[in-house]
């Protein structure tokens, strides 16, 4: 196997790392998804579709989720379900109007725990002001899927005015962060088998389409919006440093993490800024808007820990750079491959 | 966090940084011989703090990056044993062998599985007797006693389902290796602060009295480099060589004779490959006869064909500090953490990697 | 090669400890560490600890380096 000689991927199997939000997963969906079904709007890359029909302009997404556990602290898969697609919809400008929710469910799954799954995502839809008006239920043979996925699809209108799109960032822009990183991520680690630790932390998964309305009431000047999802900051970062093809620059000291998040990195030798979030936004803005948002978000449920970690310059264009806490500088690259605990 | 934070302040940085580019007016080629040291150092930008006097080059430091192809290429094969399943460390999981991987084997369908101690295998293999759970042992001394315990551990429980395949190696030795193929001119070595938890300093010493280079053990926040770079300088400059301990909180000059004693119960040294260093007589762990019933190597068939490098893959090289990543023409262009070519790029404590990912 | 973290002892039973790394709990293995006492701080690595923290050791560390800094400022 001549690995890596020719520059381009000899792989011949799907692994686990393309579905892992990182670097692999970019290459795939750019290198066959775009390629292949290539139009316009999906060529934008963006999380949700921007549709104009009727003169007005529709935001449409689709998310599967296949998390193990079903239950962890903080949420289950049915509430990340909802979450999940409102938030993409919301990082478009739009404001989340409908959903479709589609399971497949492994023969053998627990009717009680269906149940509880179903409660929370009306639960959730409620919160966000979301209906949800169609869907599809399967069911496959024990073994054929891991308990019970699910996958959402949703449908918005963004207002007249909202311009969003991760293509928007130009120099000078400020790059806000509405909470703390990494909570998701070391939740879901702490309930899988195999890594064995405890923690009191909790799933951050929220919708977010209320704080994002709160700040585009304060400023319509928000040029990007997005959810630092699988992959965790790193990835949306430098997603969106390619998107604009500028340079994004963000202070190490600045990037609220919880001190349980820090000792579960630590320990377990993972790096934060890849773990996955589901209630966190970045929002690149311009100068002067800034400091409003960032009191308007921080006045919100789902944002008093937000922060102004950095800003975007014109170099190094399509890279992220972090001032470290020693004050030196470093390249923050991609996530590669899945996150995996490490002794070395 | 305790005994972390206080090590990682810029405040009190800053007079190191002065009194370091004060002292430097000689150049000086130190080198670091741990996997965690080149990825703090490339993290942390260090490199670019220090004076262009002092060049801090990386050695065969990292465990995953030295292990053969041969080596990597028997991992895989106990993979494919049928009722087996092999439990590694995140750290193994996607480095290239000659023509696969633990993930490649993964993604076809065998059971490998992730774990951050030898003692979550061990668990594994007692809830479920009909899986046999072959533990991939990699790291140097600060992981092999951890790994020793677990064995033993396994021994006195009866457990019939738990194997090891030791692919451990020791530091000293190897570095007197490098050091005789007289290929790279150093002044210092900053050492392993872990590892030396566990063998203290004496076993260094050699380095200082037969090869008169200046030898600091160093923590792995950027303080401890910072005053470990220092006391090399100023080791250099009084041109008395010795071992000194910078990183006095992690390390007692005997280490850790516990952990010494289970390792010798465990483990005897074995003539072992190094990838960039060739056979290095001594340096290996291997399982004690008395655990033979253990051992991966003994218990299964390993026969692999032999093993074949990359083309134009010049980790060895750069494991002997000879070349730095930047000077394979394979770096960033055919060899990326995504496409690696050797272990170098994709191992987490690679230099290649740290030189990718951190862009120093 | 070595992840080893600085964490806490916080009960002890046998060969086994609960540790604490910034809030977060583990169970680690002491047999590398028999003397090892609740409150103490121990570096773990892979589910193990292997040396405990000599505290004392600690300051001193940081007293060098906040020498380094008064002499800067005389």
């Amino acid at each position: 196997m001549n690995r890596g000689s020719t520059g381009s991927s000899s792989m011949e199997r799907i692994l686990l790392a393309h579905g892992s939000g990182g670097q692999l997963s970019h290459e795939l969906v750019t290198s066959l998804f775009v390629k292949s079904f290539h139009n316009p709007i999906l060529d934008r890359l963006d999380d949700t579709a921007v549709l104009e029909v009727g003169g007005k302009r529709w935001a449409f997404t689709t998310d599967s989720y296949v998390v193990t556990p079903v239950f962890f602290p903080g949420g289950d898969i049915g509430k990340l379900a909802v979450c999940g697609t409102v938030n993409d919809l919301c990082m478009s400008g739009a404001d989340p109007l409908f959903l479709s929710s589609g399971f497949i469910i492994e023969e053998g799954f627990p009717l009680s725990s269906l149940e509880k799954i179903v409660a929370s995502m009306q639960m959730t839809a409620e919160e966000a002001g979301v209906k949800i008006v169609t869907g599809d239920t399967k069911v496959v043979n024990r073994g054929g899927a891991d308990q019970i996925f699910i996958n959402t699809a949703g449908i918005g209108l963004i207002p007249d005015g909202v311009n969003i799109s991760g293509g928007y960032a130009r120099a000078g822009d400020q790059i806000l962060l509405s909470g703390s990183i990494g909570d998701h991520g070391v939740a879901i680690l702490s309930s899988r088998e195999g890594l064995q630790f405890s923690t009191t932390l909790k799933s951050d998964c929220a919708p977010l389409n209320g704080l994002v309305a709160a700040m585009l009431e304060t400023s319509k000047e928000i040029h990007s919006l997005r959810d630092p999802t699988r992959g965790g900051l790193s990835s949306t970062l430098n997603e969106l440093a390619r998107q604009s093809g500028v340079g994004i620059w963000v202070e190490e000291e600045r990037i609220p993490i919880k001190e349980e998040v820090r000792g579960a990195c630590e320990l377990l030798g993972f790096d934060p800024l890849i773990l996955a979030n589901e209630g966190k936004l970045v929002a690149i803005v311009a100068p002067r808007a800034a400091e409003f948002i960032l009191q308007r978000m921080k006045d919100h449920p789902h944002g008093q820990d937000a922060a102004i970690i950095g800003e975007v310059r014109q170099e190094p264009k399509r890279k992220v750079v972090m001032r470290t806490s020693l004050g030196t500088t470093r390249i923050v690259d991609m996530m590669v491959g899945e996150p995996l605990p490490r002794i070395c | 966090m305790k005994f972390i934070d206080e090590y990682r302040d810029k405040e009190r940085a800053r007079p190191i940084i002065e009194e370091i580019h004060r002292q430097a007016n000689e150049p000086m080629t130190l080198m670091e011989v741990c996997g965690t040291h080149t990825v703090s150092i490339a993290r942390y930008g260090l490199r670019k703090v220090l004076p262009e006097t002092i060049r801090l080059i990386s050695g065969p430091g990292c465990p995953v990056c030295v292990t053969s192809n041969g080596d990597i290429d028997r991992a895989i094969s106990l993979a494919r044993v049928p009722g087996a399943a092999v439990a590694t460390f995140g750290d193994m999981v996607r480095v290239p062998g000659s023509d696969s991987s633990l993930a490649l084997e993964r993604a076809n369908g065998r059971d490998v599985r992730v774990v951050y101690s030898p003692l979550d295998a061990l668990k594994m293999a007692e809830e479920d007797s009909k899986i046999k759970i072959i533990f991939d042992g990699v790291g140097f001394e600060t992981t092999a006693p951890t790994v020793a315990a677990t064995a033993l551990e396994a021994r006195k429980r009866g457990l019939k389902n738990f194997f090891v395949f030791s692919a451990h190696k020791t530091v000293p030795l190897a570095l007197k290796a490098l050091l005789g193929l007289g290929e790279v001119k150093l002044d210092g070595f900053l050492l392993p602060g872990h590892v030396s938890a566990i063998i203290g300093s004496r076993p260094y010493e050699f380095l200082a009295e037969e090869h008169g280079l200046a030898c600091v053990i160093s923590g792995f926040e950027p303080l401890d480099i910072l005053q470990s770079v220092l006391m090399l300088l100023r080791q250099a400059k009084s041109r008395r060589p010795k071992v000194e301990i910078q990183y006095r909180r992690g390390v007692h000059p005997d280490g850790n004779p516990k952990a010494l004693e289970v390792m010798a119960r465990a483990f005897e040294p074995a003539d072992v490959e190094w990838r960039g260093l060739g056979r290095i007589p001594g340096t290996g762990l291997a399982l004690r006869k008395e655990l033979s019933e253990l051992d991966a190597s003994r218990v299964f068939e390993l026969r692999v064909p032999p093993a074949k490098e990359a083309r134009g893959c010049r980790c060895g090289e750069v494991l002997r500090g000879v070349v730095s990543p930047e000077d394979c023409t394979l770096f960033a262009k055919f060899c990326t953490p995504q496409n690696p070519v050797g272990p170098c790029m994709v191992s987490f404590e690679g230099s290649c990697a740290a030189a990718y990912k951190y862009g120093v | 090669m070595c992840v080893a973290i600085p964490a806490r002892i916080k009960a002890i039973e046998g060969s086994l400890a609960d540790v604490e790394v910034g809030g977060v709990l583990r169970k680690i293995s002491v047999q590398l560490t028999p003397e090892v006492k609740k409150d103490d701080y121990v570096l773990v690595h892979a589910g193990f600890a292997i040396h405990i923290i000599d505290e004392q050791e600690a300051q001193e560390t940081l007293k060098i380096f906040e020498e380094l800094g008064a002499l800067e400022n005389e």
